[in-house]
C-alpha cells in the first residue's frame, strides 16, 4: 500500500511536469551543460545531488529495490529505494517539523552526526544512564559509526535533502531510545517504529519483508509485544527528527523518553533480543 | 634520422589538423546559429573544441574539462567500473557486445603465427578471442595434416628420407599483448584469463595508447575495442598504431558510432540517457561514470570523419562495417609501407618495399 503510494507519488510528479519530461527524455537537454561553464550537472542543489527525470526514479525505485531483495546488505541499494519512493513523506515530515519549535531549529541549523562533530571523550566522561553515555555504549557495544550512513543522492529539493540525512543520521539514536540492539529483530522492531513515525514507504517495506527472515521462535515475541509496543510508541511520540539531539547528550535517558513519550522496552522480551544472535 | 622524420611527420599531421579544425570551427558557429534555433537537439554540432593556446580543453562526456584533466579522470572512472565491468557490459547490451566482440573476430580473420596488439584491451575479451580462434584454426590445420599423413605419397616418403640432419622449423606461435593505461583494468582481466587457463601466448603491459611502450614494426595486427574514444588525442593514438604496426599490418577498431535511422536513434538515446546510468547505479553503485560513457558516445566523431582520421595517420583501404544500425562500427585499415620523411615540398614520398 505504501509503496503503491510512493508509486502514485512519482507518477503524479510526472503528470504536472508532462511536457517539459517528454522534452527532457527526447533531447537529453537536462543532461547537457554549457561548452564554457565549469558546473557539471553535478551537485546542483547539495553537495552528491544528481538530478534525475521521473523516469529514472521509477527505474530506480524499482531496481534498487529488486537489488535490496536479492541483498540485503546493499545498504546504498535501500537508501536509493528511500529515496525515489520518499517524497510525500518527506514533505509530511518536513512540515511536521517545521511545526515544532525544536525541529524549526534543527531545519535552520542543520546539525550533522559525524564523528568528527562528535566530542567522544566528553561523552565518555559523562555520567551512566545519561542520552550520551548511553549512545557511545551502543556504539562501542554493537561496533557501529554514525560515518557509515549512505549520502542523499536523488532528491531534488535541498531541504528534502537535509530531511532524508537527518533520518538516516538519528537511526541509531533511534536504536539507543528504543533500547533495541541491532540484530534482526531489534531492526525491525525499530523500523516498525519509524514506519509509523515518518511514514517512509522503504520503512514499511522493510517492516512487511524484514519478520519474514525472523525464526519463528522470535516472530513470536514480535507479534505480541514487541511489535505493539512499537507501533504504539511510533504514534504517540513527539516527531524523533525533531530533537536537537547534539544538545542533549548530558540529559538523562529516562527524562528524554519521558520527554519525547515513549515508553520503555518490554521488559518480558528483553532478554529474548539480547540472546538473539545478530544474524537471526 | 628517425627523431627528424617523426618531427616531420607530427608537425605535418598538427598542420593539417589545425586547418581542418579551424575550417570546422567556422563551420560550426555557422550552423550552430541555424541550428540552434530549430532544433535544441544539437548534440555534436556544437561542441566544438577550443584549441587555445593558453588553455587547452577538450571534453569528458558533455562537460569541458582542461586537456591534462581527462586523462586522469577517465582513469578514475575505469579504476572504479573495473570489478563490474563485464557484468555491466552484459547488463546495458543484453549480451550483445559478445557479438560485436565475434564479429571483430570474424573481420579479423588472424591466422596462427600472428602476433596482436590489444589497445585499450582491459579484461582481454579480444585477445581472449583471438588465442580461441588461432588456437582452432591450428587444430584445423593440425587435422588436415594428420588425415593428408595417413596415405603419404612414395614423394612425401622420399623427402622425409632426403634430409635427415635438418631441424624441423618450428612454427611461429600466435602471441596476444593487452596492452592498458589502467592496472586494475588489467588486473581483473588476468584473473580471468587465470580462471580460463589460458596462460601461454599471452602478455599483459600497462602503456598509453598515445606513447605505445613499443618499437616500431612490430605487429601483425593492433585493435581497439570501445577503447579509442577514451583517449585523449585519438590522432596521436593512431598514429602509434601505424609505428608499432608491420608494413602489411592491419588496424582493427569496434567502437560505438552514429545511428543513421532517426526512429533508432531516438529510442538508443532514451534508452542511453535513461535506463543505463540507472543500471550502474543499481548494479555497480556508480551512476557518475555510466553517465560519463552514454555521453563519450555522443561526442566521439562519426563512421566517416573516423575514418578520415585513420587515413589521415597513413592508413590504406581504409572501410567501416556498421553493426545493429550504427549503434557500433568496426573501422578497418591496412599499413602498406613505412612513412618517409618529405624530400621536396609537402607530399610525403612513401617508400615502396618489398613486404617481409
Amino acid at each position: 500500500m505504501a509503496l503503491l503510494r510512493g508509486v502514485l507519488t512519482i507518477s503524479r510528479q510526472g503528470q504536472t511536469n508532462r511536457v517539459s519530461f517528454v522534452h527532457e527524455v527526447v533531447c537529453v537537454r537536462q543532461q547537457h551543460s554549457h561548452v564554457d561553464s565549469s558546473d557539471s550537472q553535478y551537485d546542483r542543489l547539495y553537495p552528491g545531488h544528481i538530478p534525475t527525470n521521473p523516469i529514472q526514479k521509477v527505474l530506480l525505485a524499482v531496481g534498487s529495490g529488486v537489488a535490496a531483495l536479492q541483498n540485503p546488505y546493499r545498504h546504498d541499494m535501500v537508501a536509493v529505494l528511500g529515496e525515489t519512493t520518499g517524497h510525500q513523506a518527506l514533505t509530511a515530515l518536513r512540515d511536521r517539523m517545521k511545526g515544532d519549535p525544536e525541529g524549526c531549529t534543527v531545519l535552520t541549523e542543520r546539525p550533522r552526526i559525524r564523528l568528527s562533530t562528535l566530542d567522544l571523550s566528553k561523552m565518555a566522561s559523562l555520567p551512566d544512564k545519561s542520552f550520551g553515555r548511553e549512545y557511545l555504549r551502543f556504539l562501542e557495544e554493537n561496533r557501529v559509526t554514525p560515518d557509515s550512513r549512505a549520502d542523499v543522492k536523488f532528491v531534488d529539493n535541498e531541504e528534502l535533502a537535509y530531511v532524508m540525512q537527518r533520518y538516516r543520521e538519528v537511526h541509531d539514536l533511534l536504536h539507543t531510545l528504543l533500547g533495541m540492539p541491532t540484530n534482526l529483530l531489534g531492526e525491525v522492531a525499530v523500523k516498525w517504529f519509524e514506519a509509523v513515525q515518518t511514514g517512509l514507504p522503504m520503512c514499511f517495506l522493510g517492516a512487511v519483508l524484514g519478520p519474514l527472515r525472523l525464526s519463528s521462535s522470535r516472530l513470536g515475541p514480535l507479534v505480541t509485544s514487541l511489535g505493539p509496543w512499537a507501533v504504539r510508541n511510533g504514534r504517540q511520540a513527539r516527531c524523533v527528527l525533531s530533537i536537537f539531539y547534539e544538545r542533549r547528550w548530558e540529559q538523562s535517558l529516562e527524562n528524554l523518553r519521558q520527554e519525547l513519550n515513549i515508553e520503555p522496552p518490554p521488559l518480558t522480551v528483553m532478554a529474548t533480543i539480547q540472546k538473539a544472535p545478530s544474524q537471526s | 634520422m628517425k627523431f627528424r622524420f617523426n618531427m616531420a611527420a607530427s608537425i605535418r599531421f598538427l598542420v593539417r589538423r589545425m586547418v581542418r579544425d579551424y575550417s570546422r570551427n567556422i563551420n560550426c558557429s555557422v550552423s550552430c546559429q541555424i541550428v540552434r534555433s530549430s532544433c535544441p537537439l544539437n548534440l555534436s554540432a556544437c561542441r566544438c573544441f577550443s584549441d587555445n593556446a593558453e588553455n587547452k580543453t577538450t571534453h569528458f562526456g558533455f562537460e569541458t574539462v582542461p586537456e591534462g584533466e581527462k586523462t586522469e579522470r577517465v582513469y578514475k572512472v575505469f579504476e572504479s567500473v573495473a570489478q563490474k565491468y563485464d557484468l555491466m557490459n552484459d547488463a546495458m547490451s543484453l549480451g550483445v557486445h559478445r557479438l560485436w566482440k565475434d564479429m571483430l573476430l570474424h573481420v579479423m580473420n588472424p591466422q596462427p603465427g600472428m602476433r596482436l596488439l590489444d589497445v585499450a584491451g582491459g579484461t582481454g575479451d579480444i585477445s581472449f578471442r583471438f588465442l580461441d580462434y588461432v588456437r582452432s584454426q591450428e587444430e584445423r590445420v593440425a587435422r588436415r595434416v594428420a588425415q593428408a599423413n595417413q596415405t603419404p605419397s612414395w614423394q612425401e616418403i622420399s623427402t622425409s628420407y632426403a634430409a635427415p640432419g635438418q631441424e624441423e622449423v618450428e612454427p611461429r606461435r600466435s602471441r596476444a599483448i593487452v596492452c592498458d593505461i589502467n592496472k586494475e583494468m588489467l588486473k581483473v582481466g588476468q584473473q580471468k584469463a587465470d580462471r580460463m587457463g589460458l596462460t601461454s601466448g599471452l602478455s599483459w603491459v600497462v602503456g598509453n595508447a598515445e606513447e605505445l611502450p613499443f618499437d616500431d614494426d612490430q605487429f601483425d595486427v593492433y585493435t581497439v575495442a570501445f577503447g579509442i574514444r577514451n583517449v585523449t588525442h585519438i590522432d596521436l593514438a593512431l598514429q602509434e598504431a601505424f609505428r608499432v604496426l608491420k608494413p602489411g599490418g592491419r588496424f582493427i577498431c569496434l567502437e560505438f558510432s552514429k545511428v543513421a535511422n532517426p526512429l533508432l536513434s531516438q529510442l538508443y538515446n532514451a534508452y542511453s540517457f535513461q535506463v543505463i546510468p540507472v543500471l550502474g547505479e543499481v548494479i555497480a553503485g556508480d551512476w557518475k561514470s555510466y553517465q560519463y560513457l552514454v555521453e563519450s558516445i555522443r561526442k566521439f566523431p562519426d563512421q566517416e570523419t573516423f575514418k578520415g582520421m585513420i587515413e589521415d595517420a597513413g592508413f590504406f583501404s581504409v572501410r567501416y562495417h556498421n553493426l545493429t544500425g550504427g549503434v557500433v562500427a568496426i573501422h578497418s585499415g591496412f599499413k602498406l609501407f613505412r612513412l618517409l620523411p618529405p624530400q621536396r615540398g609537402d607530399v610525403p614520398r612513401p617508400q615502396s618495399q618489398p613486404l617481409p
